[in-house]
């Protein structure tokens, strides 16, 4: 029973970073109806930032997370601005921004495997807390995993007051609604989205912080599976919902780790990738989403 | 137009007719010899090669460059690490040059490509560091006979690691986790797990895992409820870290082992320290030749040896003495002289050559020490 709960918590922490991840795609997703491709690569460079932070640049470990949520930030209002802003603008059919967001995946991950600026290597993330362990019963609880859950908790509280207690928050959800009435209204949408933008990508920065502390190593390819799973995660839980994202997220996270424990590693994927599907069979779109025709 | 055409053919013709009647030159009766070196100068895998072929400068200069009254010419060929690369070095070396014998290459791919080809033309062939099987032996398992190296061989590690659990740690339940799309880490587990229960322990949990895995608290809980006394976790330098951070996290503080793949500066030493792995050779090692060659390693170079060169030291060695011994540049007489050596003095162990052309020595266990080195602990057969 004890190492029953052990394996739930080892899958609460991976579940709770894919979620930061995930609603970031979420909520680009319920904004522009763009899957947002290059996502798990802002996580790649948030990851990396945080290790320059802890290494290079002697931060304090908050600092270092901090500088890579605000830089990230400003890596995807880039993004947009330069790869998904002047497609919309001239009204190339979804298509044409879904292949464009592949190519900015595949940009990121191959400029920064170049010497100068990342490099091709795996790279050890030195630890920044002291081990810490406690015994929780019979569970083993380390310090790390309190801090990925107690950050990913706050970063979330902080997202849901700032989407449905902020003015900013309110016009994103108009733009998400319908976003030629919102224009009507005197909603500034390309603003609106840049936020969106930029708060997605800190929230991902933040989980590749937190990834490199809980599995310490970075690398420029780091970002493609928890990508991947984070948007399966989010399409699971019914794209363009947040409370959709968190339990996809957590789903996922708890699946991966119950196979791997229970059943084999071999399976951890296609069990997890199966479920989705199934899920999608009976509920097209997703365990939160609203029924609706859908145009992808 | 036509006449260039003509010209042309005539000048591919002649240069056809003047490689084929070079014939192999520096047979008996010149008084040079060829010996052929191939390896990586540049690509990937170029630490390693320029390693080696220091290592194999510095025993030609001991050697004053003369074996059996004879001159040494070292040809040189850069591989890159590439597979197709070598077999073009390794041709014009036999076809034109017409070396007595090939000194390489580093990394085990390109070596099996040259081996089947050397074998055939009876030049005899020593790697110094390349471990896969099957550059000795040809695919149905029989052996390559002008084939030599101067390492053990893959399993041979897993082995060693077993025996010094068994015999050295009193170690009796061990956990052993491996890749399960990576020869060099099935195969070292295969081996540990062979000689750990033959001496009497028990393997608790014979674990995979997949190349890309980051997340190994699920694995590691189970393991842990295990209570095994020992882990053995023989896979590269990255992944180890990994693995060995999510056995901590569990409150799993038991002995690690590994294999050579831990020998790299970018080793996570602080969650590693006091594991122990077999490698090749250690500079703390206080054999004369170890020392010997440490120190002129350092005065002709100003920097320690690796292994690397090491091994290239020692294939290098091994092959001067069987040349002069042979007292000919036969090939033939030379691989008959190699294949009789006897408890050589080399800096990886006092080596004979078992029937596949395998080294009979010793691996050297090391253990992983926080600031970052590494502590000689004892020599295992």
């Amino acid at each position: 029973m004890d190492q029953f709960l052990a394996q739930v918590l080892n899958g609460l922490q991976l579940g709770f970073v894919y979620a930061l991840i995930a609603v970031g795609y979420t909520m680009i997703y319920g904004i522009l109806k763009l899957i947002n491709f290059a996502h798990g690569d802002v996580f790649m460079v948030g990851a990396f930032l945080a290790y320059f932070g802890f290494t290079a640049w002697h931060l304090p470990w908050p600092v270092a997370i901090l500088v890579a949520m605000a830089v990230c930030s400003l890596l995807g209002v880039g993004i947009e601005r330069l790869a998904y802003r002047p497609l919309r603008v001239k009204g190339a059919p979804k298509i044409a921004a879904l292949i464009t967001a592949i190519g900015v995946s595949f940009f990121i991950e191959y400029f920064s495997s170049l010497d100068f600026v990342f490099g091709p290597d795996y790279r050890l993330v030195p630890r920044v807390l002291p081990d810490q362990r406690w015994q929780l019963g019979g569970i083993v609880v380390t310090n790390v995993q309190v801090l990925v859950l107690a950050t990913v908790l706050v970063l979330v509280a902080l997202l849901q007051y700032i989407v449905y207690r902020t003015k900013v928050g309110k016009a994103m959800r108009a733009v998400a609604q319908d976003a030629d009435a919102a224009r009507l209204m005197g909603i500034d949408v390309d603003r609106v989205i840049a936020f969106t933008f930029a708060l997605g990508s800190a929230l991902a920065a933040a989980a590749g912080a937190l990834f490199a502390m809980a599995y310490p190593q970075v690398h420029p390819f780091m970002g493609i599976m928890p990508g991947l799973k984070a948007f399966t995660a989010a399409v699971l839980g019914g794209i363009g919902s947040i409370p959709g994202a968190l339990l996809g997220s957590l789903i996922m996270g708890q699946v991966e780790v119950l196979t791997a424990a229970y059943v084999t590693t071999d399976f951890r994927d296609a069990i997890a990738f199966s479920i989705l599907i199934l899920v999608l069979l009976f509920r097209p779109s997703g365990l939160l989403g609203k029924t609706e025709p859908e145009k992808v | 137009m036509k006449r260039m055409l003509a010209g042309l053919l005539a000048v591919s013709v002649f240069a056809l007719t003047a490689c084929g009647g070079a014939a192999p030159t520096g047979g008996s009766g010149s008084d040079t010899i060829k010996i052929g070196w191939i390896g990586p100068l540049s690509g990937e895998a170029k630490t390693y090669g320029v390693s080696a072929k220091m290592g194999v400068d510095l025993a030609l200069e001991e050697a004053g460059s003369m074996v059996g009254g004879k001159k040494i010419v070292l040809v040189v060929g850069d591989d890159r690490g590439d597979s197709t690369e070598a077999v073009n070095i390794a041709t014009r070396m036999l076809t034109q040059d017409g070396v007595s014998a090939i000194l390489g290459s580093v990394t085990s791919d390109p070596t099996i490509a040259i081996s089947g080809l050397a074998d055939s033309y009876k030049v005899p062939m020593i790697t110094g560091t390349a471990t896969a099987t099957k550059v000795t032996l040809n695919e149905d398992g029989s052996r390559k006979p002008f084939v030599f190296r101067a390492c053990f061989i893959d399993p041979f590690q897993g082995t060693a690691a077993a025996r010094f659990a068994v015999g050295e740690l009193g170690v009796k339940r061990a956990a052993v986790l491996y890749d399960k799309g990576n020869a060099y880490t099935i195969g070292l587990a295969e081996s540990f797990r062979e000689t750990f229960e033959a001496g009497g322990g028990e393997i608790v949990a014979w674990q995979s895992y997949s190349g890309d895995d980051t997340d190994f608290s699920a694995i590691m809980t189970n393991v842990a409820a295990l209570k095994p006394d020992v882990l053995y976790l023989p896979d590269y330098y990255g992944r180890v870290s990994l693995i060995a951070k999510a056995a901590k996290d569990k409150g799993l503080d038991v002995p690690m082992i590994g294999g050579d793949g831990w020998d790299s500066p970018d080793l996570d030493f602080a969650t590693l320290a006091g594991g122990y792995f077999t490698a090749h050779y250690s500079e703390q090692d206080t054999r004369e030749a170890v020392q010997n060659f440490a120190q002129q390693f350092q005065a002709k170079y100003g920097e320690k040896p690796d292994s690397f060169a090491a091994l290239g030291y020692d294939a290098m060695s091994l092959l001067l003495d069987a040349i002069e011994r042979a007292g000919s540049t036969d090939g033939e007489a030379i691989r008959a002289a190699l294949q009789s050596t006897q408890d050589f003095p080399a800096v990886g162990g006092s080596i004979s050559f078992d029937e596949n052309g395998n080294p009979i020595k010793f691996a050297v266990l090391l253990q992983v020490q926080a600031d970052g080195t590494y502590k000689y602990i004892t020599n295992v057969n």
